[in-house]
Parts: C-alpha cells; structure tokens; sequence
C-alpha cells in the first residue's frame, strides 16, 4: 500500500483532495514518474465516472422522450386526440352494461365504453380481462387512439379491489368536477352512467337549440 | 392458562418502545463519557427489546388464530374460514401487521449483532446497537402511535372480512417476512457506518466487521426479490414476472446499491481503500430500503394525493425518514472529510474491476430510481398523469447491465494491485470464445440483436467465473495439483464464483423469456390450437370444492406429433367471502422452457359454451429465479467462510492486526479499539 490517495471513485470535490493525497508516511519520497500516474490513475477514475453517468443521462432522456405514457380521461381524449401510434393510458369508470364480447379466429375480443362522467369512449381490447375487472368500476387501459376508431388496448388493469380507484382515474374524476373524495366514496356505478346521459343529452339539446 | 391476547401484545410493544429508547439512548451516553457500565448493558437491553417485541408478535399471532375479531385488525384481514396458515401467515399480509413484522426483525438484527458480535470492540458494539436501538424507537413508535396492529373494534363482528385471496398462497406466505429480513438487514451496515462516522474511524477490520452483514442482507433480499417475482409469474396469471412498478423497483434499487456494497466492502477489507465510498453506500443502501418499503408499500405515495387516508401516518413517516436518513447524511458531510482515505489502485486489478462494477452499479441504480421517481415528480410540478414501464427500463438498464456483465468476468480473473493486459486476456480466452459461441446460438435462435448479445454476455460471466476457479484449483495441471488445491480454497472463492454464475443464469433466463411466444384463444370442449411447435387441446372442464372457494378446472392435454407430453389443469378460483375470482395458473416446466396455461372466462352454456384461454412457451423461464437461488447460495456460501465469521478477530494483537498494521494512516490498529481504554 505505497501510494495512499483519496478513496471515492466519484470525487468531485477538488477541496477534499488535499488532505488526502498528502497522508501517508511515503508522501513525500515520491518520484516526478510515480505523481505522473498518480495523476493519470484519478484522470482514469474520474473518466470512467464521467463516461458512466453521462452514458446512464444520455440513455435516460432518450428513453423518456420515446417511451413515457402519458395518460388520459375519455373527455381529454375526445377533446385533443393523440398522435396515432403514440401509447397512452386511457382511464376511467366502464360504463355498466357496455361490455359486449365476440370471437374472432378463436381470439376473445372485448369491446367497452370508459366513462370520466363528461363523455365515453369505446375501448376494444383483445384477450383475457383481468379478473377485477368489473362493469361500473374502474379501468386504466393501454393502448392507441385514433379519431373515428374505437380505443386499440393492448393491456387491460385493473388489479385493485373493489373499493381502491387508481390515483389517476381519481384525479381524472375529481377534475371533471364529478366526484371529489373529500366527501366520501365515489358514486356508484348507476349514477355515472347517468351522468354521462344527462351530459350527452344537455350537449345535444344544446346543439339543437 | 389463559393464552395472552391483544392488551398484552400491545403492552409488550409499548415496552419494547421503552427499552429501545434506552438502547439507543444509554450507550451513547456511555460511549461520550467512558462509563463502562452503560457500554456493557446494550447487549442487555437489546435482548430485552427483542423479547418484548417477539411476546408482542406472538400476541398478535394468537389473536388472528383464536379469530379474535374484537381486534381490528383482525377482523379486517381474516376469516373463520381462512386456512390456518394463512391466519397466521395473514399477519403481515397487512399494513399494521407489516410494520410489527419489520421492527421485530430489525430486533432480531440487533439480537444477532449482540450475540454473534461478541468479538467487536465494546465501544463499536455499543454504538451499533445504540443506532440500531434508536432506529426501532422511532418505527415503533410509528407502529404504536399511527398504525396500532393491537386495535379493537367494538362491537366485535361474528366474522372477519377475509384476505384478499390473491395473497393466499404458499409463496407469499413467506416473500414479506424474507424480503423485509433484507431491507432491514442493511440496517447493520447502516449501523456500523453511522458508529464508524461517529467514532472517526474506518479501517480494514471494519470492513472485515461490515462484510457478513451486507453479504447477509443481500442474500435475503436476493431471495425475497426472487420470490415475489416467481409469485407474479404463477399467481397474477399474466405471464409476466417483473412489471417495473414502485413496489418492485423499490426492493430492486436497495438490491443495487447493497450488491455494490458487498462488492466494495472487499475493497475496504483487502486493500483498505475506497473506505468513504463504501460508508456512503452502507447509509444509501439502508435509505432506500426504507424509502422503498415506507413510501410506497404503505400507500403514502398514493395517499400524498388522492386518499389521504390518514394524513398523520404520511407525516409521522415522512419525519422519521427525514430524520434517519437526513441526519446519517449531515454525519457523513460532517465527518467523512476527517476520515483518512486509503490508497489509490492501478485501473487494470481487482479493485479497479471492483470500482468499474460499483460505478455501473450506481449509475443503473441512478436510472431506476429516475424511472421511479419521475411520474410521481411531474405530477407534483406539473399536475400531468404519466407513467414509464418496461420500453423505458429495457432501453435504459440493458445498456448499462451489457458493460457491467462485461466487467464481472474481466474482473474475477484480475490479480490484487496490479493486472496485465495480457495475462488477462489469455485467461478471457476460453470465455470468449464461450460467448461467441453463445452470440452466434443467440443470432440464430432469438429475434433481435440484443437478447443474443445479453446471451452471449450472460455465457460469457459464467464462463469467466468457471475460468476463475479452474485457475485457481489447478485444473489441467494434474491431478496432485487438484488434490492439494481443493481442500485449501476459500469458501468465500466459491462463494463469489458460485453467485456470479447465478447471475449469468438469470441473465439467459431473462433473455429466454424475452422470446417468450403467448397466445389468448377461446375453445369449446374437444377443440384444439396449435402454438409454439405444440398442440394444446381443451378436454374437459370441471368444478371442485375448496376450503373456501369454488374452483373451475380445465383439463388441457399438450401434445406434440400427435404425442401427448403434458396434461394440465389451469383454475378459475371463486372465493366467495370476498366476491373474488383468481387465476390459478398451471405450468408444466423441464428447465428448459416453461408450458404456461391459465384459465380465463367461460361464456355460453351446455355443449356450446366456450372457454378462454392463456397459452405462453416461455423458454428458460424457471432459470430466472433458479439464478436468484444460486446468487443467494454463493452468498451464503462465502458467509461460512472461516475468514468471514461475523465478530472480529478473538485477539486483538492476532492475525488482524498484523493486516491493519500496512495500513498507511497508522491509526488503523487493533488494539486502539481496546474497551479497556474506555474504562480507565
């Protein structure tokens, strides 16, 4: 243990070094040489940390300007569609008596309206929903949208019991101004599916008029 | 005689809360004024605690298997018609029940320190204990202030409200009691980093002290990993063994930074360097164990927002979080500058394989806990919903795990000191030329160039690793050669070689599942599907009674040629207390690949009704957690070394100190830790 130095292998405080590098009982019989690669066994460290992290920043911000989800109530979405192909989580309560299943070459396709209380939309998923899942509670849904398309879920959750909502739907909620959970459990799964009428018939008597 | 019930459960944590803030509290006190006395009663007290707290867990226990619904907790979680294990396993199936679980286990890792640790120095001893004590004061009184397990509900209800069936199961029985026996494990290291900032001082033989500890705690939290992702592979019937969600990242982010623990423990041990580093990882490891089981297992997270459902635990979290790992840290700005540092090493060795393997580990480390942490931030700031999963994780972690697997072998067949290039890379030899072989197998049967180059990378660490103990044992050169060497290596040699290769094992097992075919089909009895080079045929479908469910059963006959290989039963489970239906998966492995079947909805009646169902081939599957086991057996392993027993060299003036004395900062010697010193 002849060359004593400082120990991190990220040390990116210059003031610490000092002390450090100056402990030791063969301090000073160092040779010009032995400093040389001294200097260039931390050049080596600090690189090394430098390559690492800035690789883990650069993969970091790619990864996120690709692949972060974001997610939607059905009134955002109808309102400001996303871009096609672009994958986001779509969440809200499944409108009672909206699920209609077929088969298509020995596939089980499930078809389901997702209200926020403001307005539905159509989600077509393709497989086996999870067992929560439930008419009248709620649903985050994976997938993409297209205008005039019904929602192409790829992946179905609902793994939460009956009486916890995820906190994404909850918000969504909450925002649409229909439910706030400050006073008390959500409604039930009738009254959404009212609202949702009443909404839809104010709008259309709206345009009407 | 009356068995105690939940008033002596809840006076026992009471008191154990007392007799914590007096380990944590008194030897401290000890330690500043050199009073003896008070140094010697830390093991006592932590006896005491441990104790208590175990009579209290034993109440709580008793209470869920006499159904006594007067207590809450009780009555919320269980059932008369819940099986007996799971009464008593449904304890910590809980939040309260949890939290009881994880002080007793943070008890019983001072026990160990005071009981295996009868060699260490009586002022070290008493400060760990001393940190240890204080950590429990402060969750336990968490436990008896805001989560109370011990709560009684009147009028008591004829019944409880059941568990939630998809915790009814064998494997998670056991997952939290394992799983939290790692997170709270690292609370020893923790403990001896915070004693050593204290006390000014750290040196090879606190490395040598730290060591089993670490090696410990990650081997149970290995398991526990191993585990809990087993149980989401064959209970949530998705077919999926890692979701990237919080709670898994949670337990994966304390594993990196204690996996690069371990491995920077042997840098303070052998070469004494790298000794702030490594007391920094110790109090980081321990943080996020806590961050990871308070913040999110316990719903605050979720309840900072929506459901608040009660804002005093979320508090009284936050504090005392702030207040563990806030005040280690402001030790460590305090007193790591005053901490002598160890020596400096070539790039091309051991320790600098060592360093590389650490720094990748952090920066992976850097990327998940980003990856956890980002949604949740944003929606602070900005109040958008939005989340990352696996596209994020595969692209970040694959990139940074490739150069690290590079490293594992590259570093194992590295000498102390000083390496060669050649030398090292004629050793490398026979393991790339494994890889390459591997790449090419890889290229021809994968889909895509990076499960190859993860395959080949994950051939070529366990290659490195066999390399390693061949050179050492003397392989090839004779058979008196061997005969001489294998008695005489290390345990701890096996053991690291042994957990490197169950890394590689998972790695291939992982790769393997990236290829994983699955298929949702919907068939009527008799009907048939082709799928993975197999046919899967649906040949009956019958009902069954359980303890308390009513059960679907499929009979799915696998046959490949027109030969029958496998006849499986996926389940539908209705467990009616709680309206609940779970999948029961069935899966049919030969190691080599895994038959995975679940049963989904059945709709229509008589002969025309048709069932949904969830066929996945997923190749080497098994070998995932088979890897995990092998990780945690190479640890414990290399714990049974004789060198790494926990405690200290019995004689202070011994073989120990011999080593400490090369050390250069000349205060690291053993007889400096002398108790004697203290008493005078």
């Amino acid at each position: 243990m002849s060359t004593p130095s400082h120990d991190r292998p990220a040390d990116r405080n210059p003031a610490r070094e000092g002390p450090a590098t100056n402990a030791g009982p063969d301090g000073g019989r160092r040779t010009a040489t032995r400093r040389m690669t001294r200097k260039s066994r931390r050049l080596w460290l600090t690189l090394t940390c430098l390559i690492c992290f800035s690789a883990a920043t650069a993969l970091v911000l790619n990864a996120f300007s690709s692949s972060i989800v974001f997610f939607m109530a059905p009134s955002q979405i109808l309102a400001r569609p996303p871009v096609p192909d672009r994958v986001i989580r779509l969440g809200g309560m499944v409108v009672a008596g909206s699920l209609r299943r077929t088969v298509e070459d020995n596939v089980p396709v499930n078809v389901f309206d997702v209200t926020d209380g403001q307005a539905a939309v159509t989600v077509r998923f393709s497989g086996i929903l999870p067992d929560l899942f439930r008419e009248g509670q709620s649903v985050v849904a994976l997938g993409t949208f297209r205008p005039g398309h019904p929602f192409a879920a790829t992946e179905v959750l609902a793994k939460h019991d009956e009486t916890y909502m995820p906190r994404e739907v909850a918000e969504a909620l909450k925002r649409s101004g229909k439910w706030d959970p400050r006073f008390g459990k959500p409604p039930s799964a009738g009254s959404w599916d009212s609202m949702t009428r009443n909404e839809a018939r104010e709008m259309t008597g709206r345009s009407a008029q | 005689m009356a068995l105690p019930g939940a008033e002596e459960g809840h006076y026992a944590l009471a008191l154990a809360c007392v007799l914590a803030l007096a380990q944590g509290v008194l030897p401290l006190w000890g330690a500043a004024r050199r009073r003896r006395t008070l140094l010697e009663l830390a093991p006592a007290l932590c006896f005491a605690q441990l104790a208590a707290l175990l009579l209290s867990f034993a109440c709580l226990v008793i209470s869920a298997v006499r159904d006594d619904f007067s207590v809450e907790n009780v009555a919320a979680n269980s059932a008369l018609s819940k099986p007996l294990l799971y009464k008593i396993t449904g304890v910590w199936g809980n939040h309260e029940g949890s939290i009881l679980l994880w002080c007793l286990i943070l008890a019983i890792c001072g026990g160990a320190v005071a009981w295996f640790g009868r060699g260490l120095p009586l002022v070290l001893k008493a400060r760990v204990l001393a940190i240890l004590g204080a950590v429990s004061t402060g969750f336990q009184l968490f436990c008896l202030l805001t989560s109370d397990p011990f709560a009684r509900v009147w009028p008591a209800p004829a019944d409880g409200q059941g568990m939630n069936p998809l915790l009814q199961d064998p494997g998670l029985a056991f997952h939290p009691p394992v799983l939290y026996t790692g997170y709270v494990g690292f609370a020893v290291p923790f403990a001896f980093a915070v004693a050593a900032l204290i006390e000014g001082r750290v040196d090879a033989a606190w490395g040598r002290w730290v060591r089993p500890w670490a090696v410990t705690a990650w081997c149970f939290l290995t398991l526990g990993i191993a585990m809990g992702s087993w149980w989401s592979y064959y209970v949530l019937g998705w077919g999926g063994y890692w979701f990237w969600d919080p709670v898994e990242n949670a337990s994966l982010i304390p594993w990196l930074t204690g996996t690069a623990l371990v491995h920077s423990a042997i840098v303070v041990e052998k070469r004494d360097a790298l000794r702030i580093w490594t007391v920094l990882l110790a109090i980081a490891t321990f943080s996020f164990s806590l961050s990871g089981t308070f913040l999110v297992r316990s719903g605050i997270l979720n309840s900072v927002h929506a459901f608040a459902n009660d804002p005093a635990r979320g508090l009284f979290i936050l504090l005392l979080l702030a207040l563990v790992i806030g005040g280690s840290l402001l030790l460590f700005a305090w007193r790591a500058p005053s901490l002598v540092s160890g020596g400096i090493f070539a790039p091309l060795s051991r320790e600098g394989g060592l360093v590389l393997n650490n720094i990748l580990l952090c920066a992976l480390c850097a990327v998940v806990v980003t990856g956890t942490m980002y949604p949740p931030f944003m929606q602070i700031l900005t109040g958008r919903t939005l989340s990352v999963g696996k596209p994020f994780f595969d692209a970040t972690t694959i990139p940074l795990a490739l150069p690290l697997m590079a490293a594992m072998a590259a570093g194992v067949l590295l000498p102390w000191k000083r390496g060669q290039m050649r030398p090292l890379l004629r050793r490398l030899r026979p393991a790339a030329a494994l890889a390459f072989l591997g790449l090419i197998g890889g290229l021809a049967t994968c889909t895509g160039i990076i499960p190859a180059l993860c395959a080949a990378f994950a051939i070529w660490v366990i290659a490195g690793s066999v390399t390693d103990l061949a050179l050492r044992l003397g392989l090839g050169r004779g058979h008196g050669m061997l005969k001489q060497r294998l008695p005489h290596l290390p345990r701890a040699v096996w053991g690291s070689a042994i957990a490197h290769i169950g890394a590689g094992v998972t790695v291939l097992g992982l790769t393997g599942m990236s290829q994983a075919q699955h298929r949702i089909v919907e068939l009527g009895i008799g009907q048939s599907v082709h799928q993975g080079a197999l046919d899967w045929t649906l040949t009956a479908i019958r009902q069954e009674k359980g303890p308390n469910y009513r059960a679907t059963l499929a009979d799915l006959t696998v046959s490949r040629n027109g030969r029958e290989i496998a006849i499986m039963h996926p389940s539908r489970r209705d467990f009616t207390a709680q309206h609940q239906v779970t999948t029961d998966v069935a899966i049919r492995t030969n190691l080599l690949r895994d038959l995975y079947a679940a049963l989904g909805e059945s709709h229509g009646e008589g002969k025309a009704a048709r069932h949904v169902l969830r066929l996945h081939v997923n190749p080497l599957a098994p070998w995932i957690w088979l890897g995990g086991v092998i990780m945690a057996l190479g640890g414990a392993l290399s714990l049974s070394d004789r060198r790494h027993r926990f405690g200290a060299p019995r004689k202070p003036g011994g073989q120990g100190a011999g080593r400490i004395a090369r050390s250069p900062s000349g205060t690291a010697d053993g007889t400096g830790r002398d108790p004697e010193g203290v008493a005078s």
